[in-house]
């Protein structure tokens, strides 16, 4: 067996020359992306760069112009979210989308009812116990603190059984304690074996949780390698405090 | 609440519709309370689509029209009896609930609405251009006898519409309390959050516009019996899709007890307004209704023992 196809084995996300447009403006303009099985990647950049873009067409919610997405070495380009989700792709959403009008157990019973067992109770406390929401189950989602509404999106993503986790933003508009509280979950989940890609503007959480870092400027990839390598980049260092940063 | 009491319960509601016609009442409560349950099992119907999954449907009068001319032309054509008309209009409900879903479900929000409201005046204006189904002039059913147990027409009138209305509520109470009901309200709650949690969004909505479709013309088959006579302004009447969205909104979206509720209000003031003033007033009241509960009561009655005590009620404790 050759390498290159033992590193094929091992790649569960492969984006491949992703574009993007919204009218005349270009969001992602060939963006490659590549997870490997239990890997833990950041994506930074500024506003605007196409982060959101590019996990969205990862995810299936938007079709990109042009590229390919592989999943586990299918391609998914044409799939539609749910088709994906099935397959073992989950996210989060920046701002919490939360099942409202639906308990925090029937918010878990949701995907449960695509990709359970037959004891779906059963697989939907478990998962409500591994972050922590497990008295809440029959409280209405609405009734939620923020990092209760941040805990709910992780559960409901975690119900069915993902290979991958996007979690876009999972920790903005915590507290210090409360990201800590969420970082932990997240490396719980990919001890595990979930592999995540976290996309965050709070450094030192996507700095000390990822293996890896891809760092997008006006929707291209404009760095990648370690968070210390990344953080170092002279480029990288441009795009987040402007030219007098290099000097 | 396990589905075999569901149904349990709905038969015995049937049941006790048999014994109705012999209580000494005037013949004229039979012919109210058949319009009663129909706006129960119209407003029933529209909830599926419109309550649980959140796509606001303009046009229930499309598919009640619908089921009323299914059963007089096939009345006509072949003498089918009412409960075969009943069956064959539902068929045909999901038909054009399936199609119109399958074309206009994959738009959200308003455009979906002007749609199903667009649906309304073609099958009317279609109507309008059958001979067969007697044109603008209407078409007069001369329909055979009812079984003598009932004791005249409207009296069995009634215990068919009861019988649609209970299947009705019975499906209803199916839908909210399964994996469909869960992924019609996660879809009310966000969309693409739904999509990504691994519910196929089209295919589920599509279902459901099938099920109220079907649901709405069964409600509208048997009026042609009920009244002797169809026409197109009355089959497609402006009063049955707002009051199937008027009374589900007034009783509560998120349960099947809210529409049943909204539609035996409503539905009964309309009647008290039609004998004691006028039958003009009903577009009025409901109207009047509408802006009250929009104020005092958002959610609906079902909301109301579930809203926050006011701040006087806390500060007075």
């Amino acid at each position: 067996m050759t390498d290159s196809i033992v590193t094929m084995t091992h790649i569960i996300v492969a984006a491949r020359g992703v574009e993007k447009s919204f009218g005349a403006v270009k969001a992602l303009r060939g963006v490659d992306l590549t997870l490997r099985e239990g890997e833990r990647l950041g994506i930074i950049g500024p506003n605007g760069s196409g982060k959101t873009t590019l996990i969205d067409c990862i995810a299936g919610v938007l079709g990109p112009d042009r590229g390919e997405i592989r999943l586990a070495g299918r391609d998914v380009t044409r799939l539609p979210p749910h088709r994906r989700a099935r397959l073992g792709l989950a996210r989060t959403f920046q701002i919490p989308q939360p099942f409202k009008g639906m308990t925090v157990l029937e918010n878990l019973l949701v995907p449960l009812d695509y990709s359970g067992g037959p004891d779906r109770l059963g697989q939907a406390l478990a998962v409500l116990r591994s972050v922590g929401l497990d008295r809440r189950r029959d409280d209405p989602a609405e009734a939620l603190s923020q990092l209760e509404l941040r805990k709910l999106e992780l559960a409901r993503a975690l119900a069915g059984s993902p290979r991958v986790l996007i979690a876009d933003e999972a920790m903005a508009g915590l507290s210090e304690a409360e990201i800590d509280e969420v970082l932990k979950i997240l490396f719980r989940l990919n001890e595990s074996g979930i592999a995540i890609i976290m996309i965050e503007h709070i450094m030192h959480a996507v700095m000390r949780f990822s293996e890896r870092i891809q760092c997008l400027e006006t929707g291209r990839v404009i760095a990648e390698g370690t968070p210390a390598a990344v953080a170092a980049d002279p480029v990288v260092q441009r795009v987040y405090f402007g030219e007098q940063a290099r000097r | 609440m396990r589905p075999a009491a569901a149904f349990g319960i709905a038969a015995l509601v049937v049941a006790a519709g048999l014994l109705a016609p012999k209580l000494p009442v005037n013949t004229y409560y039979f012919y109210a309370g058949y319009v009663v349950l129909q706006f129960v099992a119209v407003a029933t119907a529209w909830n599926v689509l419109g309550g649980y999954g959140g796509y606001i449907n303009f046009g229930a009068a499309a598919f009640f029209g619908a089921g009323a001319y299914a059963a007089a032309g096939l009345f006509k054509a072949f003498g089918l009896p009412l409960p075969l008309q009943i069956m064959a209009a539902a068929g045909v409900g999901v038909a054009l609930g399936a199609a119109m879903g399958y074309l206009t479900l994959r738009v959200q929000g308003v455009y979906f609405a002007i749609a199903t409201l667009s649906l309304v005046v073609v099958l009317e204006t279609l109507v309008h251009n059958v001979e067969y189904l007697g044109g603008a002039r209407g078409l007069a059913i001369l329909a055979p006898p009812a079984p003598a147990w009932f004791g005249g027409r409207t009296q069995f009138a009634f215990f068919v519409m009861l019988a649609v209305a209970a299947a009705s509520v019975l499906a209803a109470w199916l839908i909210e309390n399964s994996w469909i009901g869960r992924g019609l309200r996660a879809i009310r709650a966000s969309e693409s959050a739904a999509e990504c949690a691994g519910v196929p969004t089209l295919k589920l909505k599509i279902l459901a516009c099938a099920v109220s479709g079907g649901l709405l013309a069964a409600a509208g088959a048997p009026y042609p019996y009920y009244a002797s006579y169809i026409e197109p302004g009355t089959a497609f009447s402006l009063t049955v899709g707002l009051n199937a969205i008027a009374m589900p909104l007034i009783g509560g979206t998120r349960s099947w007890a809210g529409p049943v509720m909204g539609a035996v209000l409503l539905g009964t003031l309309q009647q008290v307004a039609t004998v004691t003033i006028s039958s003009e007033l009903n577009v009025l009241l409901v109207g009047l209704a509408l802006i009250a509960f929009v104020a005092a009561a958002p959610n609906g009655l079902l909301s109301l023992p579930r809203r926050p005590r006011s701040k006087d009620a806390i500060r007075h404790d």
